[in-house]
């Protein structure tokens, strides 16, 4: 340490050196941590007493005390110094120090924006001075403000014009004139320093130069930089009401789409209008406003005019003085206004004012404004104004061409190239000869009467021949024989397109087909067309039946129709409403159960089961998993089946049998043989006691037809009606008589069935009774059931107990 | 040494009349113990259900809401709610203590005869004569059912809940057992119309009673007969049956004013208990004690075990 001084190098030193030790002094022992003192800002003395105590000390001695001890300070009524009161706040109570700790900024005294100038977009403040060089007054815009506003200038602004820098001028090294077109670019570099390099150039060129004189460069509006916060299309700028809705006479077209760009350099008093630059996105790609009447002057508006032929920036004018030159464009201001509009013919009155008498009012004139936006050839540029009427002339002195709306149908048929509609353009050509000429009579007899009114209102009217009174009178036997002959005036016509005219019998394919023919025929003209197209091998009453069918149905879908019919689709997928949903798994017969429960067997005989889909709630609550996770479905599962089968009112089972094994053969719907119908329901349903293999068909409905043969042998024996049927093996001969008797039995109890089935749709109940009591035929208990003709239900909770 | 074996005792059967309450509220359409046993349900035809206490005979509560005779009753598990269904085709969940209508719920399209709570009180199912049973919520404020099982093709008479299954009679003389676990329906047919079903208590086998006068008790699985009780009279009225305590026993009510009882297994008649003159309409068998419930016209009988001790110390 001590040899730093001694040494000759330069050393660079961080930090703050350490006092040099004297030999003398004792070593300085380091100050204890218990000793160490903290200040606080205003370098009062903390003291530390442990980070478990409450870190250093606050108040008074730590506690909210004072030299004077707690004193609680008695009340005191603010009633009388409320005025004196000041609003309190929270720093009020606080330290100086915890104001940082709370995020309480210090405050100090500011002018309010409403006392200083507001701060403005800088853009638009240059723009403006700019604009109020150019105005007619020169320096309008912002002179009283400035008065009064305090000069407020940036400190770059300051250092700028120490170094000579003068307002209004650009920013750069000073340049000569011809220099100044080559160096454009380095011209709107704002703000920024230039390279030396050009500088120097610019020194040579000086030297060489005839005169030396150096301008300052010329000024540039920077760059805007606003940032694009809108969902509009690149340059679209929205639509103005005020504009939109102010009348079309100020602004033809109203141009959406113009870079920001050139708003600002439209600030600048159109200054480049005479050069017609026209940037953005205008033009025909982007369509009709909805505000917009009328579309034509949008398509032809553009012209090459409007357009630069030649690559470069914009002519600099003379740049004499920079921004700070007088104006130089002879084409704007009011002078030029009006040498344009001399130029355009019409407008050549415009100049010695003259009073005109207000015009007259056409007949038609309706108060009501109408915006319809004009090509005003006050606001296009003179040179797109003649372009336009050199080429197309659609200002507004040239007459009005009518809209796309005023043509008619045919018209614009006409010009998009269109083959005409088929069928009658009129309504009376849709109506028959005689239609026609009974109205055509009617019309004559108006005019007539007019006339005759008109004449001699006093005389009587002469008697009309009355055409509706004849056609009533006409013959009406002859009726069917007309309406052919209408039916075949109506089709004869050339215009008939078989393919398109509507089908009838689509139902019924080849029902269709002979009425096509007919159709066909009644096409060529052909007059007996009707008989010819009939079916030969039919009865002549489903002749009858069809001729009648097929008159009605052609003058009912007669052509004129077919051309309507042409201007609408028929939907591609007709309505599946014939069909009904029926539930898969249907309850076999019921008469095998019967027969097995009184045997006593239950089990597979009188067992079903089904799928059954519980609703995913019901397993929810009952605290059980989905059996069928992923269906949807609820209940039975279901299927769809024609509604108009005769299966699903007469015989359910049978059916559902035909739906579920398809490809074998249906089984007749009335069980006619009489022994086996028990068996196919038996194997087809499936049963969780089927086994894949097996085939206990035949077997076993042999048995049970044995079984039942018996029961009924042993109860003519007993007539006990709980006799029990043992499955003994009777002798051949007893077997073969019981089954006669049985098969007698069975007629019986079938007629009775049909009569059932009749009824079934009727009602459940009643089908039930006479259920139960067929059943309780068999079981002998007739004197007794036959009485009961109640429904069960009905029994069931008939209990008029006596009290 | 060995103790000996105790030996088998013969089951007891409830037929001593321990007393006999009068419920003053018209006909008793149904007679219901609640789920532990200690207190009884009565339904009324005079619109109104009645809670008595089943030592005692002392009537607790009497709850009024229905707008015709109440035809069911089911309490839940928790003695929280009950459940009841009437002629008026509603559904009514009871508050117990307060005795309010928590829920009304219409729907049926005519007069709901009988009435289950699931084992958790959550769902209530009701069987009506229109044919329907529909499952209702009582978790949720929703007043339309959860499902509607309306294959029977006649009315609902019973209807019985275990754990995963329901178990349905209708008059069209089938029995309905839905599946839930499994997801499947099974139909036992037995031709007349079914007045009550039952669940034995180790839910292996189901109890039919019927109008051709016969109890059938069914084995559950394979859908066998495992046993025909019949001499009793069931031919006009929905008449319940039921099973003793231990199952060792088929009860069912008669319209000859005697309540029948038949050895579960041998099928034959054990005791045929004289009720009254009238037709024993609807009867009820104590869950855990061999304590009996028989309604009959307005009056509700108790039966018991033991006669004279437990008579003779409540009155």
């Amino acid at each position: 340490m001590a040899s730093d001084e001694d040494s000759d190098e330069d050393f660079v030193t961080y930090g703050t050196p350490l006092e040099p030790l004297e030999e003398d002094e004792p070593v300085r022992k380091p100050v204890p941590v218990h000793e160490q003192t903290v200040k606080d800002e205003k370098g009062r003395y903390k003291r530390f007493h442990g980070a478990f105590t409450g870190g250093f000390s606050a108040g008074y001695f730590n506690t909210v005390g004072s030299q004077e001890g707690w004193t609680p300070s008695t009340f005191v009524s603010s009633r009388q110094q409320k005025a004196e009161k000041p609003n309190v706040r929270p720093e009020d109570f606080m330290d100086e120090e915890d104001f940082s700790e709370h995020g309480i900024a210090p405050r100090e005294i500011v002018t309010t924006d409403d006392f200083a100038s507001g701060k403005k977009d800088q853009l638009k403040d240059k723009a403006k001075a700019v604009s109020s060089l150019a105005a007619l007054i020169p320096g309008d815009t912002g002179l009283l403000e400035e008065l009064i506003a305090p000069a407020r200038s940036s400190i770059g602004v300051e250092l700028l014009r120490k170094m000579g820098w003068k307002d209004g001028q650009g920013v750069g090294p000073r340049l000569k004139r011809k220099q100044r077109k080559q160096n454009d670019d380095a011209v709107k570099v704002y703000g920024c320093a230039f390279p030396p390099n050009g500088s120097e150039e610019s020194e040579d060129d000086d030297e060489f130069a005839p005169e030396n004189v150096s301008f300052a460069p010329k000024d540039v509006v920077p760059v805007d930089f606003t940032p694009k916060v809108d969902s509009h299309g690149l340059g679209y700028r929205g639509l103005n009401p005020l504009q939109a809705l102010g009348g079309g006479s100020e602004t033809g077209h109203i141009n959406l789409f113009t870079l920001q760009s050139d708003r600002t350099t439209s600030l600048f008093g159109d200054r480049n209008s005479g050069q017609q630059r026209r940037g953005g996105i205008g033009g025909q790609a982007f369509g009709v406003g909805a505000m917009e009447e009328e579309d034509t002057d949008i398509y032809h508006k553009d012209s090459m005019s409007n357009y630069d032929n030649v690559l470069g920036g914009e002519e600099p004018g003379d740049g004499l003085y920079g921004w700070t030159a007088p104006q130089q464009d002879k084409n704007d201001g009011f002078e030029s206004l009006v040498r344009s509009h001399c130029r355009s013919s019409s407008f050549s009155s415009f100049i010695n004012l003259f009073v005109y008498p207000p015009p007259d009012l056409p007949r038609d004139y309706r108060p009501v404004h109408y915006f319809r936006p004009v090509v005003d050839s006050s606001t296009v540029s003179p040179i797109v104004a003649q372009a336009l009427q050199a080429s197309r002339g659609h200002l507004s002195q040239d007459a009005p061409q009518q809209g796309r709306h005023s043509l008619d149908s045919s018209q614009r048929c006409d010009m998009l190239g269109e083959t005409p509609l088929q069928g009658p353009s009129s309504v009376f050509e849709l109506l028959g000869s005689k239609d026609r000429e009974r109205l055509n009579e009617i019309r004559r007899a108006a005019t007539e009467q007019n006339k005759s009114a008109l004449s001699s209102r006093f005389q009587s009217i002469a008697p009309q021949p009355d055409s509706h009174t004849q056609s009533q009178t006409s013959p009406t036997k002859s009726q069917a024989s007309s309406e052919t002959q209408m039916a075949l005036k109506a089709w004869s016509g050339p215009t008939a397109d078989a393919s398109k005219t509507f089908k009838p019998f689509a139902e019924n394919p080849q029902k269709q087909a002979r009425y096509d023919l007919y159709i066909n025929k009644l096409k060529q003209g052909n007059k007996d067309a009707l008989e010819s197209s009939l079916d030969s091998s039919m009865t002549e009453w489903e002749r009858g039946r069809e001729r009648d069918e097929f008159v009605r149905a052609a003058l009912l879908y007669k052509p004129s129709n077919s051309s309507l019919s042409s201007r609408f689709t028929r939907s591609k997928h007709e309505d599946d409403t014939d069909s009904v949903e029926v539930t898969r798994d249907q309850e076999n017969d019921v008469d095998d159960k019967q027969a097995a429960v009184k045997m006593k067997m239950f089990g597979k005989l009188t067992r079903e089961t089904f799928e059954w889909h519980p609703d995913k709630l019901l397993c929810k609550r009952f605290n059980v998993p989905d059996p069928y996770p992923g269906s949807s479905t609820v209940g039975m599962p279901k299927v769809k089946r024609d509604k108009y089968s005769v299966f699903n009112f007469l015989t359910i089972t049978d059916s559902s049998q035909v739906s579920r094994v398809a490809p074998s053969a249906p089984k007749p719907p009335s069980s006619s043989s009489t022994l086996p119908h028990l068996t196919p329901e038996v194997s087809n349903k499936k049963s969780r006691w089927d086994i894949p293999g097996q085939e206990p068909k035949d077997p076993l409905s042999a048995f049970l037809s044995e079984t039942r043969s018996e029961v009924l042998a042993a109860k003519n024996q007993t007539d006990s009606p709980h006799a029990i049927a043992t499955p003994e093996v009777p002798l051949k001969k007893q077997k073969k008589k019981d089954k006669e008797k049985h098969k007698a039995k069975k007629h019986k109890k079938e007629k009775k069935k049909k009569k059932n089935k009749k009824h079934k749709h009727k009602g459940k109940q009643k089908k039930r009774v006479e259920e139960s009591n067929s059943s309780s035929d068999d079981t002998d208990s007739n004197s007794e059931d036959e009485n009961r003709v109640v429904s069960t239900s009905e029994l069931l909770q008939r209990s008029e107990l006596i009290f | 040494m060995a103790f000996p074996q105790p030996r088998p005792q013969a089951p007891q059967l409830p037929q001593h009349l321990l007393r006999t309450i009068e419920c003053q509220q018209g006909a008793v359409r149904a007679v219901r113990f609640n789920a532990d046993g200690n207190y009884v349900l009565t339904c009324g035809s005079d619109k109104s259900l009645k809670l008595w206490s089943a030592s005692r005979g002392t009537l607790l509560k009497t709850y009024t809401g229905h707008g015709y005779e109440v035809l069911d009753v089911d309490s839940s598990y928790d003695n929280s709610q009950l459940c009841t269904c009437s002629s008026d085709k509603t559904v009514i969940l009871w508050d117990v203590a307060s005795g309010q209508v928590t829920r009304k719920l219409r729907g049926h399209a005519g007069k709901v005869n009988c009435v289950q709570f699931n084992e958790e009180a959550t769902v209530m199912l009701s069987g009506s004569i229109d044919g329907t049973v529909r499952c209702w919520d009582t978790r949720s404020r929703r007043y339309e059912p959860i499902q509607i099982l309306d294959e029977a093709q006649d009315g609902i008479s019973s209807l019985k809940v275990s754990e995963h299954e329901l178990l349905i009679g209708s008059v069209d003389g089938r029995v309905r057992r839905y599946d839930l676990r499994m997801g499947q329906l099974h139909v036992d047919f037995i031709g007349s119309p079914i007045t009550c079903v039952c669940f034995s208590r180790d839910s292996q086998c189901t109890l039919s009673s019927s109008l051709d006068s016969t109890v059938r008790l069914l084995d559950k699985s394979s859908g066998e007969m495992l046993g025909e009780y019949s001499g009793h009279v069931n031919k006009g009225y929905k008449l319940d049956c039921c099973l003793s305590d231990k199952d060792t026993h088929v009860l069912s009510c008669s319209e000859d004013g005697h309540v029948y009882f038949w050895d579960l297994v041998e099928g034959s008649l054990t005791l045929k208990l004289p009720v009254g003159k009238a037709v024993v309409q609807s009867l009820s068998f104590h869950p855990t004690e061999p304590r009996l419930l028989t309604a009959m016209e307005g009056h509700v009988q108790v039966w018991g075990a033991e006669p004279e001790d437990a008579a003779v110390e409540d009155s």
